[in-house]
């Protein structure tokens, strides 16, 4: 492998303690911040997460399709979607190079590889959805995820927008928004989500946040050791444009390949600055009111 | 679109991020070229079951590949974004409408400053019924309308919408007040004061909208974030400055049509800035039907601008030309919010920016 430049170096140090949302949120005590570790190198594509985080949460359905897309009949994830499992095939054809990786890690002989990788929402640090909710449906809870209180919702639809990876959505014909709750009901009765009670094989693996982290660094570290040269984390890093995500992943190719944005960032880091030019804007529409009137004193 | 030296050595399945770095960084993104990917089958369908045919064609069986395949950029093709949800005649709706009601107290404002006294009631009630049919178009956008009043649950300086939802009903509520003063002619000094107010808050009406839409992940607009309020304020002022000139009695449209030239030349200004800065972010603005939108916006706001200007003291000239200011901003917001929508949908404008910050970060 020769070039790989947007592939960060794993750091050696020990993992500190990351951000804690809840306490930012004002939970004076609160339990550790709970999340998921998705190691997409383990996933074998069963969907059992899907179904059983459908099952667990009444999820409705979304459309029995056909999409042409591998073994993906679901699309994306969406209101009605809260775990989406994506099938990417890559297939070495006659004519094509061969990776230097043919016959190592998850490619076959012949360079041709099949990645599969559960998609969730990455109840991020910080969060766009929750910054713009103007209802205040959007809250934090004290394991630091984000859920949307169904009561609440009146369907404005800005978190839709807001989010960065494309996770929440309004549900047609309901009219409030709905993403996953990382199974809110099922922490707080001390059970694990669904979908990672589900994962026969542990791609999806359940833990406070910290821990997870830790185990995620040295997963990679062996894969990487392994000959897996593409192996990255994808939202490990507090450091990241969304302060590091309660969800996070290991991937093994680039993150637009599963769908997911290489580099996102929350979009209200920039809103001071926004409302200094709203601010701005705003005096000079006034300013220009008066000018127009002053112009008709100097004039004729 | 150039081809690197040197991509041979690498596999289709290796050396991605370089790649993605010629593809996006550096070389030809606006090709954007779609070559049917190894393995995977055409573009899968929509988030709707609508078939999302996209980029060139697709190459025949056995033909020679004298380049390597391109690699996948996209899931698919798929947006990786949720293109907003909202409904073009409501919230692009609104966009409009805002600005004129929140320019047009402005408007009435300086008119009764100034003692322009007839332009103060047209300007007025233009600014009541405007913010009275945004009212009506944002509660029929939401997903359950009969919530509304949920959004005065919180303030929250961190979402635009709720600190919109406080502006627009204090604003609304002095924009009533001082049309129906002025209509019914009763409480006088009541309805000077509410149009005083009206006068402070129009301005970020006008304004506010801009953060709204700035403020979320489609590229087009959070990109946009930094013209976006003063292109909305110069759209604003010669809406509402374009519609005073169509309700003005004879004589009396002088400050009106000097309003809307200023925010005319503004919004022009704006754009062009905005345009100029976003480079390939831009391209949603400039194609399609938003494309189209923006550019007959442009030709009417020109039109207008000259036609305000040399109006002189004929009215016809003058009403036609206020029609136009009206009728480009109506465009213009609708030019920008397809624009956003577009960007939302197709991945390359929520990759391409991001790869290129990736490759830029030391």
């Amino acid at each position: 492998m020769t070039t790989q430049p947007a592939q960060r170096p794993v750091p050696p140090d020990a993992p500190r303690p990351g951000p804690d949302p809840a306490a930012d949120a004002g939970y004076a005590e609160h339990p550790p911040r709970m999340g998921f570790f998705t190691d997409t190198s383990v996933c074998i594509g069963c969907k059992a997460c899907e179904v059983a985080c459908k099952e667990w949460n009444h999820v409705p359905e979304d459309g029995l399709n056909l999409l042409g897309m591998s073994y993906d009949n679901t699309g994306g994830l969406g209101a009605s979607t809260w775990r989406h499992v994506a099938f990417i095939e890559q297939i070495t054809r006659p004519g094509d190079a061969v990776p230097d990786a043919a016959g190592s890690g998850a490619f076959a002989a012949d360079g041709s590889r099949w990645l599969m990788s559960s998609n969730v929402c990455k109840h991020c640090t910080e969060s766009g959805c929750l910054d713009v909710c103007p209802t205040g449906a959007l809250m934090r809870t004290e394991f630091g995820t984000v859920v949307v209180q169904e009561d609440i919702c009146n369907g404005c639809g800005y978190c839709v927008s807001a989010c960065p990876f494309g996770v929440i959505d309004r549900r047609e014909g309901d009219g409030r928004a709905w993403k996953c709750t990382l199974c809110y009901d099922r922490l707080g009765a001390g059970q694990e989500p669904a979908c990672a009670k589900a994962c026969p094989t542990e791609s999806i693996q359940f833990g406070p946040v910290d821990e997870l982290r830790e185990r995620a660094r040295l997963r990679v570290t062996e894969l990487q050791q392994a000959g897996e040269t593409g192996a990255q984390l994808y939202l490990d890093d507090p450091a990241d444009g969304i302060g590091g995500g309660g969800a996070f992943f290991l991937l093994l190719d680039e993150p637009e390949v599963y769908g997911l944005p290489p580099d996102p960032v929350v979009p209200t880091r920039d809103l001071p600055r926004m409302w200094r030019h709203v601010a701005l804007a705003a005096t000079g529409l006034l300013a220009g009111g008066l000018a127009a009137a002053l112009r008709r004193r100097v004039g004729p | 679109m150039s081809q690197p030296a040197g991509r041979t050595g690498n596999g289709p399945m290796t050396g991605l991020a370089a790649r993605a770095r010629e593809r996006w960084g550096v070389h030809g993104r606006g090709q954007h070229e779609r070559d049917k990917q190894a393995g995977a089958p055409a573009d899968g369908p929509g988030e709707n079951g609508a078939a999302q045919h996209r980029g060139g064609e697709r190459r025949r069986r056995g033909e020679q590949l004298m380049v390597p395949r391109a690699q996948p950029d996209s899931y698919y093709g798929r947006p990786i974004l949720k293109p907003p949800v909202w409904r073009a005649r409501d919230v692009a709706g609104y966009l409009f409408l805002g600005g004129l009601a929140g320019a047009s107290a402005v408007l009435a404002g300086v008119a009764q400053l100034t003692g322009h006294d007839r332009l103060v009631r047209p300007a007025r009630v233009s600014a009541a019924g405007a913010i009275g049919l945004s009212a009506a178009a944002l509660v029929a956008d939401l997903g359950r309308p009969e919530r509304f009043l949920n959004m005065l649950r919180v303030i929250k300086p961190s979402s635009p919408m709720s600190v919109g939802t406080w502006i627009f009903t204090a604003f609304s509520g002095a924009a009533a007040a001082s049309a129906a003063s002025a209509v019914t002619g009763r409480l006088p000094r009541l309805g000077t004061a509410a149009a005083a107010g009206a006068t402070v808050l129009g301005p970020a009406v006008c304004t506010y909208t801009a953060a709204l839409i700035c403020d979320t992940a489609v590229p087009a607009w959070h990109e946009a974030h930094r013209e976006m309020p003063y292109l909305f304020a110069g759209s604003a002022a010669s809406a509402a400055g374009g519609l005073s000139m169509v309700t003005a009695p004879a004589g009396q449209a002088g400050l009106a049509a000097r309003f809307a030239v200023l925010g005319a030349a503004g919004e022009l200004t704006a754009k062009s800035m905005l345009l100029r800065r976003l480079g390939e972010t831009a391209e949603p603005y400039q194609q399609g039907r938003p494309g189209r939108l923006m550019e007959i916006a442009e030709v009417l706001t020109t039109a207008g601008l000259a036609g305000a200007v040399l109006a002189g003291e004929s009215r016809v000239v003058a009403r036609l030309s206020g029609a136009a200011l009206v009728a480009s901003s109506a465009l213009t917001r609708l030019g920008i919010f397809e624009a956003g929508q577009n960007s939302a949908r197709d991945p390359k404008y929520t990759v391409g920016p991001q790869r290129e910050r990736l490759a830029n970060r030391p």
